[in-house]
Order: C-alpha cells, then structure tokens, then sequence
C-alpha cells in the first residue's frame, strides 16, 4: 500500500470509525425520521421555546405592521438600527452552511458530509430570517416588489448603480439557489426513506419528495454533473452575497464605513459566525443522538481550526481599521476610532474585541479544540462578538458623524428586542423541526464515503466486515 | 421509441441483484461485452467507475447550465442597460449611462440563478423526474436499491434475448435474478 493511499485510508477512519454498514447508516439517520421515540425531552423542550419565539416574532411583526417602524429605536441619525444589524448578522451565519456544502465539496474535503445537510438547512433558515429585516424595513412591505425591476405606468426603473439593488438580487439568488442545492441533495434520501418506510401513507410523502427517483447509473451520471456544477455556482455567489452587503456601507462616505477592507472582512466574518452556529447545533445534535461516529471529534476539532483561522481574519480587519483611520489622516476616521475606543458604546466595543479577538484564541490548544464545553462557549462568545461587531459597525458610526450639531443616541426599543429574539426563536423552531422531519445527515454521501473506506467488503446486515476475499482481484 | 407500438411486449428486462458495488460493475462490463447495448444499473449512491463500463456518457447538463447562465447574465446585462441608457436615463454623481463596472454585480447575480435553476431543473429534465412509476421498481428486493443493494438491469429492446440474459446475469455474482414485466408498454430506458 503506497504511503498516500494509508495516508487517505486513516484520515477515512478518523472520520467513520466503527463497525459500519450501508443499511446500519440508514437505521441511524433515517430512524430520526422514522421513529419519533428518538428524540429527546430536550426537542420537545425547545420546539417549544422556539415556538413561543416564533409567536412573539408575529406579534413584533403584527404590531409594526399596523403602527409603522416608528416601534423601532430607529432615529436620526441613527436610520440604521436592529433591522440592518440583525439582516447582516443572520445572513452571515448563513455563510457557513454554502461554504460547507459547496467549498468543501470542490475541494474534494470528504469530511463535510456528515455536517453539510444541517449546515445548508441553517443557511436557508437563516437567509429566511434575515431577509425579513430589509422587508420590514421598507415600511410597507406589502409593496415590496417595488424592490424588483417591472415595468410600471410610472415608467420608474430601480437604481442599479447602488449596492441596495445588489443586495436585493444577490439575497434573492443566494436564497434560491440555496434551496436548490438543499434540495437536490434530499432527492436520493427521500427515495431511500420511502423505501425504509412502514406506513403508506408517509411512503407517498416521500415519493413524491424523491420525484420517483429510483438510483439510476444514468440519474446518478446527471445528477452528479448538476450537483458539482451548483457547488461551482455557489461559492462565488457565497462570496459575492457578503461582499455585495458590505458594499452597503463601503460605498458610502460615512466614516468608519468607506473602508476597502470591508468585502475580504465581512466574508471572513460570515464565515468565522457561520461555523459558530454550527458548532453551536452539531455540539447538541451529537449527544443527543449518539451520532458521535459520524459527527466525530475531527470534525469538531477542523471546524475550530476554521474558526481560529477566519476569526483571525476578522481581527485584523479590525486592526486594520485602527491603522487606516491613523495612516490615512482624515480627522473624522480618528474621531471614528476614538469615539469606539472611549465613546458611549465603548463597552461594546471592548466586548467585540474580547468575544472575537482574544477568545477563539484558545483553540491554538488541540485539546481546547476537543473539549466540547470550551467549544460550545467560544461559538457562543463568536455569535455574540459577530453581533457586537455589526452593533459597532452600524449605529456606532451613524450616531456621530461630520457634523456635531447632529450627534445623537441609539438606543433599541422593546419592540427591536422583540423581534430580535423573535427571530432567534423562529430559527430553533425551525432547525428542531428539521431534526425530526428531514435526514439531518447526508445519507448517501456517508455511503460513498463508507464504500471509499471498505470496498466490496462492507457487511451486509450486521454492521460486520463481511470476509475478505470475496470478488477480489 | 418503440418500432413495434403495436406488439404488446410488456417485459421491460432482466434484473439482477448484487450485494456489493464491485460486483455490479464487472457484471455491468461482462453484459457489455456479451452485446447487451441498453442497460442500466441502480445504486444507493453513485459508484464511480459504473457509467464507464456502461459506457454512458452525457453532458447534456452541463451545456444547459451554460447556456442558461450565459443567457441569464445577458439578460442581467441588457435590463440595466436597457433601463439605465433608455427608459429611465438619469444622472447619477456624474456617471455614464452605460457605467458598466456598477452592472457587474446584478449580471453576475443573474448568471448564477438562471445556471442554477437550469442545474437542478436540467438534471431533473434530462433523468425524466419526476416519474412515480417505472417498471423496476417491482424487481424483486428493489426497495433495497435505495438503501443497501446493488442492481442491474439488460432492459428489453428489438432483438433482445431474455433467455440470453437471465443466463449471462446468472453466472455473475448475482444473488438474484428475475425477469420483471411493465405496467404498460412505452419506453423506460429514460
């Protein structure tokens, strides 16, 4: 055996160990769907904190609706509030699963196969709740497609030198594609879930989902051309979305926005909070359904690694920002750094630097890398720092710009709190309705990963390495 | 297309079972060069190596996800054009009409959903998805070839020799080998 392929050979162990087999795989992801005993009280639990998340989202939603944005903490100067933090914050940690899913799969990385399906799902829910904000924002979002170039007998045509009309194509695009690379995964899972069903009923469900689909060579040939080009498609896409996003402020003059950092910076930090919320799901989601061997302690352990490494990025986008306000000259990019330095928020600003500068620091030690606790509390300080980090970016430069005559406070009302958490709960709510209903594992990609690893010598029924010899050549 | 509509022939082939990937694809190579052209195989997950001993090959996806990008970007392209250079000509901070480095981004967006709708949409088109009967499905076992089985078929087509078949699956490594007969007459080979 040539060193490379033992080389290859022990990395495929690391990430399935264990007695495996193809119809073993099955028992253990599709039997999430197929038996409901599965679940933990927690599920119960949080579908219901989700729930009532989800209820107080509609009742923050209902209420601005009939009473209008002035709910909101939104002012002058601060026109940018909750809304604009949260849209960028969401879709950011949306990132992480188009990276996965597509990234990883150009780069030939097998280990993204077991976290890819959740990964894309929390792209889509987090698309989802992010798109929400800009909607409401308008004000009238009963005439959002105003948004959307139409011929109308006002003969007005949107704005397409403006980042805003970017964002609104890049948002639609990555949303809709995302849901398609989602989905076209699922087929093949679908099909082997209405064959390992029992009840008839739910075996129809699944067939119709599967679109009759029946692992035909031929199907398999398209299906796998489709599948590598959509991942081609989607990773400049996930690179242009946040780029296009952080055009909103780049292109702008107000100060501590009109960095050429910012397109590299935010994608890093999209990713840097993406993988956070992973971490933050595949932590629970392997307890509780003793999916250790499939997501195992390397996953983690390289989930980290990108963790640390974008999360460096990030920080010296930062540092960045202090240098350029220095080098550059301009008093007002000074008064900038002081004012988030020394500021009112400076708080904040301190505890951005804390959760995303020095905490993922940690994880330069292999074993903090494998503890599970030190792992779930960074990814939780990462979401919190990624947030503070829009906070900063946002209301802190609005709130004193040119002109001290128009210096103002922000402060978030209940209402942006309510739909903040609102959405947070609506995202649960979703990402444990997912555990129940889909394959929350990529089931046939985990069996090509299997067959890569044993061959022809994978048992038939008992988990068992069948024999060796058998069809050997 | 069927050349004989009207001979009601409703046997759609010979299928074999197999239990392991490597047996699959040297009965798939053995079939072929024992002169059976249609066939197809079913697997729970793609087997790299099994559309070469079939010989199948096709890149009618691929090219339609190109052309939909392209034409999606032109279309991207010409609405900005269109509406920035024409209907709704404006200045804005003194740019051109055309400012074609600000139109990048709606173009780009516009490639990547026209090319992605076409990939999946594409794929689906091309496999004939989405089909909720077709005649394998009532091999024997075939709700195993979605989870833990591996099949081939030597579909039924002029001048096919059942009896030939069935012979030549049986000294495989099959471990199951049954003639299965269609619904309904119509070409299933898609």
């Amino acid at each position: 055996m040539s060193k490379i392929v033992k080389e290859k050979l022990d990395e495929l162990n690391d990430l399935l160990p264990g007695q495996h087999s193809y119809s073993k795989l099955d028992d253990q992801i599709g039997s999430l769907i197929l038996d409901h005993k599965r679940h933990p009280k927690a599920w119960y639990v949080f579908v219901a904190i989700g729930g009532l998340g989800t209820l107080m989202l509609l009742t923050s939603i209902v209420w601005l609706l009939f009473q209008g944005i002035g709910i909101w903490g939104n002012n002058q100067p601060v026109g940018w509030g909750f809304d604009i933090i949260n849209f960028v914050w969401w879709i950011g940690i949306g990132h992480a699963g188009t990276l996965i899913s597509a990234v990883l799969l150009l780069v030939r990385q097998q280990w993204r196969n077991s976290i890819n399906r959740f990964a894309e799902a929390m792209t889509i829910f987090a698309v989802m709740c992010a798109g929400l904000y800009p909607l409401l924002h308008t004000g009238r979002p009963w005439v959002a497609y105003w948004l959307f170039p139409y011929p109308n007998i006002l003969g007005m045509w949107p704005q397409f030198r403006s980042p805003l009309i970017w964002d609104v194509f890049a948002v639609t695009t990555y949303i809709t594609i995302s849901a398609l690379f989602w989905f076209i995964g699922l087929i093949p899972d679908f099909a082997t879930l209405r064959d390992k069903t029992k009840n008839a009923v739910v075996a129809r469900v699944w067939a119709m989902l599967s679109l009759g689909w029946r692992g035909s060579a031929k199907h398999w040939h398209r299906y796998e051309q489709a599948y590598l080009i959509l991942a081609g498609l989607s990773t400049p896409l996930v690179l242009s979305v946040h780029s296009i996003v952080s055009l909103d402020f780049a292109v702008s003059i107000v100060p501590g926005w009109n960095v050429t950092v910012f397109p590299p910076y935010f994608v890093a930090g999209a990713v840097f909070a993406g993988f956070a919320m992973v971490l933050t799901f595949a932590i629970p989601l392997r307890k509780w359904y003793g999916l250790n061997d499939l997501i195992t302690d390397t996953h983690l352990d390289w989930m980290a690694k990108i963790m640390l490494t974008t999360g460096l990025v990030v920080f010296y986008g930062y540092l960045s920002e202090v240098f350029y306000a220095w080098y550059s000259g301009v008093i007002w990019e000074q008064a900038l750094v002081q004012n988030r330095f020394f500021g009112p928020y400076a708080g904040l600003f301190w505890a951005l630097w804390f959760c995303n500068g020095l905490a993922p620091q940690i994880l330069w030690w292999p074993k903090a890398r494998k503890n599970v606790v030190v792992l779930f509390v960074v990814s939780q300080l990462v979401s919190i720092g990624m947030w503070l980090e829009r906070f900063v970016i946002i209301p802190m430069s609005l709130h004193r710009d040119y002109l001290p005559s128009s210096w103002g406070m922000y402060s978030p009302s209940v209402w942006d709190f309510g739909m903040f958490f609102g959405t947070i709960g609506f995202f649960i709510l979703l990402m444990f309705l997912f555990f129940r209903f889909v394959p929350v594992i990529n089931i046939f990609e985990m069996k090509d990963l299997l067959y890569k690893k044993t061959g022809d010598h994978v048992g038939d029924h008992h988990g068992e390495l069948a024999t060796a010899g058998k069809g050997a050549e | 297309m069927s050349a004989h509509a009207e001979t009601v022939d409703l046997l759609y082939g010979v299928c074999a079972e197999f239990n392991a990937p490597g047996d699959l694809i040297r009965a798939a190579e053995k079939a072929r060069e024992a002169g059976f052209t249609e066939m197809d195989c079913f697997s729970p997950f793609p087997i790299h190596g099994l559309t070469d001993a079939m010989k199948f090959h096709d890149v009618k996806v691929p090219w339609t996800i190109f052309g939909a990008g392209f034409l999606g970007g032109l279309t991207g392209l010409a609405l900005q054009y269109i509406t920035s250079v024409y209907t709704y000509r404006h200045n804005v901070g003194g740019r051109p009409a055309f400012s074609w480095p600000s139109f990048i981004p709606v173009t780009y967006e516009c490639t990547i959903l026209c090319a992605g709708l076409a990939a999946v949409f594409g794929m689906a088109a091309f496999n004939g998805l989405p089909k909720p009967y077709h005649p394998v499905f009532s091999a024997p076992n075939f709700d195993r070839a979605s989870q833990d089985k591996f099949f081939l078929c030597l579909e039924n087509h002029d001048g096919f020799d059942a009896a030939k078949a069935e012979a030549l699956l049986k000294s495989t490594n099959a471990v199951n080998v049954a003639r299965v007969d269609a619904e309904e007459a119509g070409n299933w080979s898609q």
